[in-house]
């Protein structure tokens, strides 16, 4: 078989894109489910009364270090993801802030939950008619990855039972905390560790790639129409669970973007068929795997790979019939050798080398064919080296390849895992998926009651689209403006201001696209509070101020300038008895002119009255007022 | 409510009434491989007490509590096992707010029990609270040739941050080290870097919730362990193994008080302790308590009780001699304390009372320095 061919579904590539004929993926048993996480809005942290504000890691105050170990779950279990973390003892170093405290540092008892969170939760679960939990219990999952300092991530399951536009259903609500921010490699940053996060889980109720895209659009604008959720970059994540038949269950983590989760769907679905199609061939083939760990340690002393060099113990694990699969690509970036180097990273290894892809990195055909003779391995056979910094570290990471070799040869080649996504949504394995005994009660948290009284004094936010399509019929916006202003973060400002009798083309213009272009000409807008936005539109209303002057009057404030000193600057009142005689004045002085261009002069005269009233008159009555005088100028000519 | 636990590890709180019990939980397995001891390592002895290095998940209460024993300790830090063999006693498990004087008793001839029989070192786990009230009790009723080191946790043993297995490996190192006292081993930073080794009589809980909760006051600690490369570092004050002669004095007397002084402090609560046998003061400054309560005072020393003060200040010595109120407590039969901690104080006077009853002779006692407790000479740190 070429490896690339699957046997199942013919898969054809267009524009670097997966494209499968129609209903294909039915055929395939695509089933997909996803797992939203939002940071939400909250004044304090979910655990602690730290502001829930990010940090740039260069105003770090101090530093600690800390170890992890897997501990037993109440059950008496230890959970297997935890375990596979517990292969290598790893030190891990926090970095604290002015804005952290004691909680994050797991050197305080918990706070308790954070009831604003819990109402931003509940509010969602009536949005999408979910039954709330009577008695909320928090919960301590296990992570032990170090993006937590307890170990544990505190979770609690808050409304069960939605419902989705598409027929499928919302499994779960929980609020749990929000992880350390990796720095690097072990390094971690508290300041968003504690931020609290609403989980939203659905069913398996997705068929296609398109079809997860949507229901994760579509609750992703429910979030936002609660005007409580964080917006930005990484304020948002989705990990996708995807299974096909014959395959395996399989939760994606990480997905920031949007656009990409399709994407990432057909991956996969790449990824598990070829799996699939890649057994069959090693069955045919009467594939196996080695039980043998052979040193090769000495084979490699003069070699020109640096890795190789540097190693304390070499091992070779032969597979037999696994030849030209193991460089078998599984979606674009990934072959199987990928996998089995990622098992193999767990016990802190750099990677694996196999002959699928040797000669190449320092080793030379002549080390290959050396190597081919001393493990004995035929031409059907692939060999995969390991190189650690100990005999232990090697020893762990062969165990580790041939665990995943036996898996690709097993009846069920796909395991169930907890995968990472990379760039341009190809994913690597991270830790096999968490089961339940990763849950144990968090002690230090008092159970919270929702009974009917709170969960009706609930109330349910007006959906952005309906938002949008209010903002075009009762406000007269454009449909496009409106369903920018009402999916923008600038909502809240433009209701406050067409409350207060602004105009919203004028409220949706300024704070769609004056404040955009302030910011690309380097105005930092975000220092303009919002009631002097708001003076600076009535100003316009009431005619005190052009809207012309609008930008400048925003800059000025921007720069620290008070809304009174800014209009008094640039917008001096001109009542309408002195903007009358500005303009007698202008025209009378130029009736040569007037006479001259006629109706034509009323363009270039207004810039001159505008100069002179300096932006304090709207241009609107200042064209009426000039027009008016301009006709009588040449009535009084004929 | 009733606590109801899914299929995807969440609780959830629902009505009784909505469930029906079908068959009861399974009871918790530990499935950690048992743990072997090496006949070839030194042999210590684990005394449990209860606290929070050995707590679990109380499902009645859905606190946590201490309920197992130093098997389990064992198994919960395979590590133990690389450092030695261990002959674990369960004699309480108590959260140490729930300590007693007895219990202090019968904790000092567990230990020269152990120390009699033979082991290198002897190690007890305890809860914070009131760890150091109970090293420093055992620092006077037993004279002890070999190391006896306090151990507890800061942070709940059930998650995988606690601070138990650092403390608990330290712990056995310090067991097994040249010491020659009664200590206490915990954290010395909030990262997991190196234990402190605190003398038993110079140690206080002085942070709720951190792990490095435990000074020394007034000195130096007397060593430290490193965690990573698994070495003690013990100072020149350090008392050494085999200094001392295992001896054991286990009475107390039991009617002994401590109160801290406090402004417009009533003096008719004084009146409560009438008839007790001591009385430690904790004053302000230099030894301090308010001139409305030395006719108190004069009446229970009067009566027989023994009245010891100590300053709320910590650091530093008690001096009644520079102001009018410290010498009308002295010419009233008030005895200072030194440098003592008032609670170590307390401790003290309980022993020494239980021990001597002539008046003049426990008034010495108190005012010397028997297990490093009271010191002759105030370091200055520099």
């Amino acid at each position: 078989m070429d490896c690339n061919q699957s046997g199942h579904t013919v898969l054809s590539v267009v524009d670097g894109k997966i494209v499968l004929p129609k209903n294909a993926y039915n055929e395939l048993g695509l089933t997909a489910g996803i797992e939203i996480h939002q940071q939400l809005d909250t004044k304090e942290k979910l655990f602690c009364h730290c502001p829930t504000t990010l940090m740039d890691n260069a105003e770090h105050t101090g530093e600690f270090s800390r170890y992890l170990r897997a501990t037993e779950s109440e059950m008496g279990e230890i959970d297997r993801a935890a375990q596979e973390e517990m292969k290598r003892i790893r030190k891990f170093r926090y970095y604290t802030y002015r804005t952290t405290c004691l909680v994050e540092n797991d050197e305080e008892p918990p706070a308790p939950f954070n009831e604003e969170a819990l109402a931003i939760g509940l509010t969602l679960a009536k949005t999408f008619g979910m039954t709330p939990i009577p008695q909320v219990h928090t919960m301590r999952k296990l992570v032990i990855d170090g993006s937590n300092t307890s170990g544990f991530q505190r979770t609690a399951l808050v409304a069960i039972n939605g419902a989705l536009p598409n027929g499928g259903s919302i499994e779960t609500i929980c609020i749990e905390e929000e992880a350390a921010q990796r720095v690097k490699d072990e390094i971690f940053s508290l300041d968003r560790l504690g931020i609290p996060l609403v989980e939203i889980t659905t069913s398996p109720c997705m068929h296609t790639p398109e079809e997860v895209q949507q229901v994760a659009e579509y609750i992703g604008m429910v979030l936002r129409s609660t005007g409580k959720v964080k917006r930005g970059l990484g304020t948002i994540r989705q990990d996708v669970n995807i299974s096909i038949k014959n395959g395996a269950r399989v939760e994606i983590k990480g997905v920031q973007e949007l656009d990409l989760i399709a994407e990432v769907v057909r991956r996969e679905v790449q990824r598990q068929q070829t799996l699939l199609s890649i057994r069959e061939e090693l069955v045919k083939r009467n594939a196996s795997v080695g039980t043998e760990q052979i040193d090769v340690t000495d084979l490699f002393k003069g070699t020109g790979s640096a890795i190789l060099k540097k190693a304390k113990k070499i091992s070779a694990l032969v597979l037999p019939g696994f030849a030209g699969f193991v460089g078998c690509e599984l979606q674009p970036g990934r072959r199987l050798g990928s996998e089995m180097s990622d098992y193999a990273k767990k016990c802190g290894v750099g990677g694996i080398f196999h002959t699928d892809e040797l000669p190449a990195y320092g080793v030379t055909a002549e080390e290959v064919a050396e190597l081919r003779k001393v493990v004995r391995a035929g031409e059907q056979d692939a060999v995969i080296l390991v190189s650690g910094a100990s005999a232990k570290q090697a020893d762990c990471a062969w165990h580790q390849v041939a665990d995943r070799a036996k898996v690709a040869l097993s009846e069920k080649p796909v395991p169930e895992e907890t995968r990472k996504m990379l760039e341009e949504g190809s994913t690597a394995y991270m830790r096999p998926l968490p089961g339940a005994e990763r849950m144990y009660p968090e002690t230090d948290v008092l159970p919270v009651r929702i009974d009917e009284a709170r969960w009706n004094a609930v109330t349910v936010p007006e959906l952005l689209t309906v938002t949008a399509e209010r903002y075009a019929k009762d406000l007269g916006l454009d449909p496009a403006v409106a369903k920018q202003m009402a999916f923008s973060e600038e909502r809240p400002l433009f209701e406050q201001a067409v409350a207060k009798g602004i105009k919203p083309t004028l409220a949706s213009r300024t704070l769609l696209a004056t404040l955009k272009e302030l910011r690309r000409d380097g105005v930092e807008a975000g220092k303009i509070p919002d009631d002097a936005i708001i003076a600076v539109l009535e100003a316009v209303e009431k005619g005190s101020a052009a809207k012309e002057a609008v930008p400048e009057l925003l800059t000025a404030i921007a720069k620290g300038s008070t809304v009174k000193d800014a209009m008094a600057t640039l917008a001096p009142t001109v009542s309408r008895d002195e903007l009358e005689a500005v303009i007698k004045k202008i025209v009378t002085d130029r009736a040569e002119f007037v006479t001259q261009k006629q109706k034509g002069a009323l363009g270039p005269l207004m810039g001159v009255v505008m100069q002179e009233v300096r932006g304090s008159v709207d241009g609107k009555v200042v064209s009426e007022l000039l027009r008016k005088e301009i006709e009588i100028v040449l009535a009084g000519k004929k | 409510m009733a606590v109801v636990k899914l299929s995807s590890g969440y609780n959830i709180g629902v009505e009784k009434g909505c469930c029906t019990l079908v068959a009861p939980a399974p009871a918790p397995a530990s499935h950690m491989a048992p743990v072997r001891q090496d006949p070839k390592l030194p042999e210590l002895s684990i005394i449990s007490t209860g606290g929070t290095i050995a707590s679990r998940i109380d499902y009645r209460t859905g606190a946590v509590t201490s309920q197992f024993d130093a098997d389990d300790i064992l198994t919960a830090i395979p590590a133990l096992a690389e450092i030695g063999r261990y002959r674990t006693k369960v004699l309480y498990t108590i959260l140490s707010e729930n300590m007693t004087p007895a219990i202090w008793q019968e904790l000092a001839r567990a230990i020269h029990d152990e120390i009699k029989h033979g082991v290198t070192g002897v190690i007890v786990t305890h809860g914070t609270d009131t760890m150091a009230y109970s090293a420093a009790a055992v620092s006077f009723m037993l004279d002890t040739p070999v190391p006896v080191v306090f151990v507890g946790s800061q942070r709940s043993a059930d998650r995988p941050s606690s601070d138990n297995a650092m403390n608990g490996v330290c712990a056995a190192l310090a067991a097994e080290s040249s010491l020659g006292e009664v200590a206490i081993v915990m954290h010395g930073t909030t990262n997991d870097d190196y234990c402190a080794i605190h003398r038993g009589t110079r140690v206080r809980k002085m942070h709720t919730s951190r792990r490095d909760a435990f000074q020394s006051i007034g000195i130096p600690p007397v060593g430290t362990v490193d965690y990573a490369s698994r070495t003690v570092t013990l100072s020149d004050d350090a008392v050494k193994r085999g200094t001392h002669k295992l001896a054991l004095h286990d009475k107390l007397e039991p009617h002994c008080g401590l109160i801290q002084f406090y402004p417009g402090m009533a003096p008719e609560l004084l009146v409560a302790y009438e008839g007790y046998k001591g009385l430690v003061l904790s004053g302000t400054g230099l030894g301090h308590v308010s001139t409305a309560l030395i006719p108190g005072i004069k009446n229970l020393i009067a009566g027989g009780t023994q009245v010891v003060m100590t300053s709320q200040c910590m650091n530093g010595r008690v001096c009644d001699r520079v102001y009018d109120t410290g010498r009308d407590l002295l010419n009233a039969g008030v005895i200072e304390g030194g440098d003592m901690l008032p609670e170590v104080a307390l401790v003290k006077q309980m022993w020494v009372l239980g021990n001597e009853k002539d008046p003049a002779k426990a008034a010495a006692m108190m005012a010397a320095d028997l297990k490093g407790e009271n010191m002759r000479r105030s370091g200055h740190g520099l």
